[in-house]
């Protein structure tokens, strides 16, 4: 046990101040610190991708990662992507396309392909595939969740297109 | 009354019944992060157990020194054997009639297993906690390989053998050995060994189908709360089966059932996992009990592993005799199950080695016999039924290679020896030899299609001349089909032979229409992803005539929910499914009394029609189901009672008996070992379909876990019992990279017996899918002499298979 320190932390826009040891890696920290449970728990070893969220822009497996790393850091989980008022495209196209069963991968999953879409708004299915292999599905057999990215994708493309 | 849907077609798609892709209810939550899974449970007060575990595979243990541990910060307690047994807790009966330590009783069977448990302010204190237990351990002889264990004077179990020296009788009759758990045998076998003798050809074949593990991206975990001022425990977990769960906690802690509340919450997948009973739920109440707080325990992946619930792991001899040309006469399989250090198999208590007796497949053999022998080893115990009713991968893989060792043998095409030696559709109900009575199928029909849409002859004719351009130096690269014609036995089952620990497998559902037409249903299972709370509501609505969208469906809270044996083995469709219709008809039969009463016309003048009742040759008048639930509330009809509920127990006449048709086309790299699927063609039967979206859903899902056994994924010991595959960096989870894209397709032919002929479809493409996958990378090698070659077919074994055939040059 070591001495705790103090940090402060954006998440999904809200600034948090705490004290916590250096050690708590920051999955705990938002799940049980903060009761955002978005984001689970499926290997602790960067493994399945379960806890991803988004920090200072990047894709980041919050499972592996120490609290002290992510002082001062902005970060975004899937609360933080879409409500029932504002779902995100994702989030309606993984419904309408069967994109998930158990649940469990799915907070992850959308939070990885947010910014997949982000980095390469039209991808290929292959570029799909390659993007989100940091992600595991023990349910779906990745297939649907290939076509709700794609979904997505086409959806976010056309809403731009009509606005430029 | 005016409708506001008219036409009959409206009316209809209104309801969202059986046989629409009606979109899921579950998924706004769980797609906004709003799901609640077992680790999402907080409650005030909480605090967490955890395990300290033997690095050791077999051991004696000479102390366990709990002191520092007790001296460090955040650290409440710390339970070992010696506290559990004055409760009687130290062991826990197992699903197969065999009992576990809950926590190490003086020695330990395998690694990883549960010593002392240490309960702390947060998971961080346990962790530090579990460090400072210190336990010496003295080293035993470790016994990995069933065989060797069976000849081996070392006794695994003190409790096999008693104090005479005398084998002490199994839960499935007499010990052949102190390391021997049972014998089970089916069918005849002196007939058997007499036509195999007698016969043209035999083919003889030794497999292992090894061992693995369900893995779903949730691990098994549990919250326990004694509410000592009520008396009520409350325990919520990863529970496939919560009544069943809330049966066992009561009859091993005393506690009377009604004061139990057993509630699964969302689960992140089960795939077999979380039927049993594990050490860690005992070992949370117990930690409640003492402290009077909220004890959460959650598996880590390495505990999850390493621990709970391990498949397969079957060694499978056979031998199969046929004609010249090629009727199939006879069928012998024995099997040495390696069980680990307990035998915690999670089958229906009548059937130690599950339905293996359904290896004669989807074939008329005349007369076979079937030997299984549990053995005891210092692996972990489990032996579960990972996404496939009780051992029926191993029997449809075994009959599948079975029938490609023949062909080779009797230089015949695969596909044509399935095809003349199928069961025919007017043979069902069919009565197999070891048996069961297959209720319905037409296995030719299904074949043909599937031969047909892959074009297989000139799947065949490619890869001859893959062959001979391989042998020209042209290519580097071969090419193989994988075959395999399944039929699954799901929906366990009839209560006059299934049973577990003496709870009969029945299921059951609750419905409660409310007044403005709206209901609710609770039944005895709990989906973990299948989507019950979706397709349920589906089969009501057919049945009932309120729309799905206006029925909730509930499910995993004891409390609440009707009793029932849960989710697995594919049996909540053929089991609840059939008790929801069923409900749903002692609703119906009531409304039509209520409708006939507002309708003032004798019960028999009239009519269901989609969603009300009409007066028979005068369809514009009628009530609709809307009217008539309001009717039911706010009606003094003389005779009938207020309300509009209904209950269902099911107890199913038989199993249903799902089958398929599977082709994978795959290239291998010769001298990489890589194989790239290029074709996957599924052709599922499962009866009538409620949602095909779901269906289609559930066989991606299930052939992705079969690539997955199929090529990589084991669980692996080295000699002194060490796991070698404890971590997702070990144990193969196929990634979206690996995975190919699926054709679907289907045939339908109903479960007879079944209210709405409905067969269950979740495990389906596993147990198909493992055999197509395996034959294909073998069917690649057959031109060059391979006969069988074991699974996990990775790079590296696939490779090995290509330099042992002299194909590196």
């Amino acid at each position: 046990m070591s001495k705790k320190q103090h940090y402060k932390i954006t998440v999904n826009g809200k600034e948090e101040e705490f004290l916590a040891e250096p050690r708590e890696l920051l999955i705990y920290t938002l799940r049980e610190r903060l009761n955002i449970t978005g984001p689970h728990i499926g290997c602790e070893t960067s493994h399945c991708g379960a806890c991803t969220v988004t920090i200072d822009g990047k894709s980041v497996k919050a499972c592996t990662m120490f609290v002290a790393q992510a002082d001062g850091k902005d970060i975004t989980t899937i609360e933080g992507i879409g409500g029932p008022d504002d779902l995100h495209p994702l989030q309606k196209a993984f419904k309408e396309h069967h994109g998930l069963q158990c649940g469990y991968c799915t907070p992850g999953m959308i939070t990885r392909a947010t910014k997949l879409l982000e980095e390469n708004p039209k991808p290929t299915e292959e570029e799909i595939r390659f993007g989100m292999a940091g992600n595991l599905c023990r349910c779906t057999g990745y297939q649907n969740i290939v076509k709700s990215i794609m979904a997505a994708a086409a959806e976010m493309n056309a809403a731009k297109e009509a606005t430029e | 009354m005016k409708d506001e849907v008219t036409s009959r077609d409206d009316r209809i798609a209104n309801l969202k019944g059986m046989g629409c892709s009606r979109k899921r209810v579950e998924d706004a939550r769980f797609t906004q992060g709003k799901g609640n899974y077992v680790d999402d449970i907080k409650l005030d007060g909480m605090i967490f157990g955890d395990f300290v575990r033997s690095p050791y595979a077999h051991a004696r243990i000479k102390s366990i020194d709990t002191a520092a541990a007790l001296e460090v910060p955040g650290v409440l307690a710390v339970l070992t054997a010696k506290d559990l047994e004055p409760l009687g807790l130290h062991w826990m009966p197992t699903l197969a009639g065999d009992k576990q330590m809950v926590l190490a009783d003086g020695k330990v069977l395998f690694q990883g297993q549960e010593v002392a448990f240490v309960v702390a302010e947060d998971r961080f204190a346990a962790a530090d906690g579990i460090e400072a237990v210190e336990v010496e351990y003295e080293e035993l002889e470790v016994l990995v390989d069933p065989f060797k264990s069976m000849e081996s004077d070392v006794v695994l179990r003190e409790d096999t053998v008693d104090e005479a020296g005398k084998l002490v009788d199994g839960a499935h009759g007499p010990r052949k050995h102190h390391n021997h758990i049972f014998t089970w045998e089916a069918g005849d076998k002196d007939p058997t060994f007499e036509v195999i003798e007698a016969a043209e050809v035999v083919a003889e074949e030794t497999m292992y189908y090894h061992r693995t593990h369900p893995c779903p991206l949730e691990t098994c975990g549990c919250v326990a709360l004694m509410d000592k001022v009520n008396g009520k425990l409350t325990l919520w977990g990863t529970f496939q089966a919560p009544h069943a769960i809330r049966t066992v906690v009561s009859l091993i802690s005393g506690i009377e059932e009604h004061n139990i509340r057993v509630i699964s919450p969302d689960i992140g997948g089960g795939f077999g996992n979380k039927v049993g009973a594990y050490p860690g739920y005992v070992c949370s109440v117990v930690a409640s009990i003492v402290t009077g707080k909220p004890v959460k325990w959650i598996e880590d992946r390495m505990d999850n592993l390493m621990t709970t619930a391990f498949a397969r792991d079957y060694w499978m001899k056979g031998r199969i005799s046929a004609t010249k040309d090629g009727k199939i006469t006879g069928l012998h399989c024995h099997v040495t199950a390696d069980h680990g250090g307990f035998d915690a198999c999670a089958d229906p208590t009548k059937f130690p080695a599950g339905f293996m007796n359904i290896c004669t497949g989807s074939y008329d053999i005349p007369t076979a016999f079937l030997e299984v022998n549990g053995v005891y080893t210092n692996k972990a115990p489990g032996g579960v039924s990972y996404r496939c009713s009780f051992r029926v991968t191993e029997a449809v893989y075994f009959i599948e290679r079975m029938i490609e060792v023949l062909a080779i043998e009797l230089h015949m095409d695969a596909a044509e020896l399935r095809r003349i030696n199928f069961i025919k559709k007017e043979q069902f109900p069919y009565t197999a030899a070891l048996g069961w009575e297959y209720d319905s199928g037409d296995y030719h029909t299904a074949w043909d299609k599937a031969l047909k849409t892959v074009d297989y002859d000139a799947l065949r004719a490619e890869q001859a001349q893959r062959v001979e351009d391989f042998k020209a130096g042209k290519t580097r690269s071969l090419m193989g089909i994988g075959l395999s014609f399944f039929t699954e036995i799901v929906g366990a089952g009839p209560v006059k032979n299934c049973d577990i620990l003496g709870l009969g497998m029945f299921d059951s559902c609750e419905i409660r229409i409310h007044p403005t037409g709206s209901a609710i249903a609770r039944l005895g299972t709990i989906s973990q992803g299948q989507g019950h709370a979706t397709t349920f509501a589906q089969i009501l609505a057919s049945e009932i005539g309120l729309p799905a969208d206006s029925i909730t469906i509930e499910e995993g809270d004891t409390d609440t929910a009707p009793y029932g044996l849960g989710t697995y083995g594919s049996r909540s469709t053929p089991v609840a499914g059939a008790a929801t219709a069923m409900a749903g008809r002692k609703i119906r039969a009531k409304a039509q009394m209520i409708a006939a009463y507002l309708l003032e016309v004798h019960d028999d003048d009239v009519e269901f029609d989609v969603d009300r009742f009409v007066v028979k040759g005068v369809p514009e008048r009628f009530k609709t189901m809307k009217e008539i639930a309001f009717a039911a509330y706010n009606q003094a009809i003389p005779g009938i009672e207020p309300g509009l509920e209904a209950v269902s127990y099911y107890d199913p006449p038989n199993m249903t008996y799902p089958f398929g048709a599977y082709v994978c086309v795959m290239d291998i790299d010769v001298d990489t070992g890589v194989p790239d699927i290029r074709r996957f063609y599924a052709l599922d039967d499962c009866g009538t379909r409620i949602n095909p979206m779901v269906i289609e859903g559930q066989i991606h899902g299930g052939l992705t876990e079969a690539l997955a056994v199929a090529l990589g994924q084991e669980i692996a010991y080295d000699d002194m019992g060490n796991v070698q595959t404890g971590t997702l960096m070990d144990f193969f989870l196929p990634t979206a990279w690996e995975v190919p894209n699926y054709e679907t397709d289907y045939t339908v032919t109903p479960s007879p017996h079944h209210p709405i002929g409905a067969k269950g479809v979740g495990e389906s493409p596993h147990v198909g899918g493992v055999p197509c996958f395996s034959n294909a990378v073998q069917d690649a090698f057959r031109a060059f002499g391979l006969r069988h070659t074991n699974m996990p077919h990775d790079h590296w074994r696939i490779w090995k298979t290509a330099n042992e055939l002299g194909l590196h040059g």
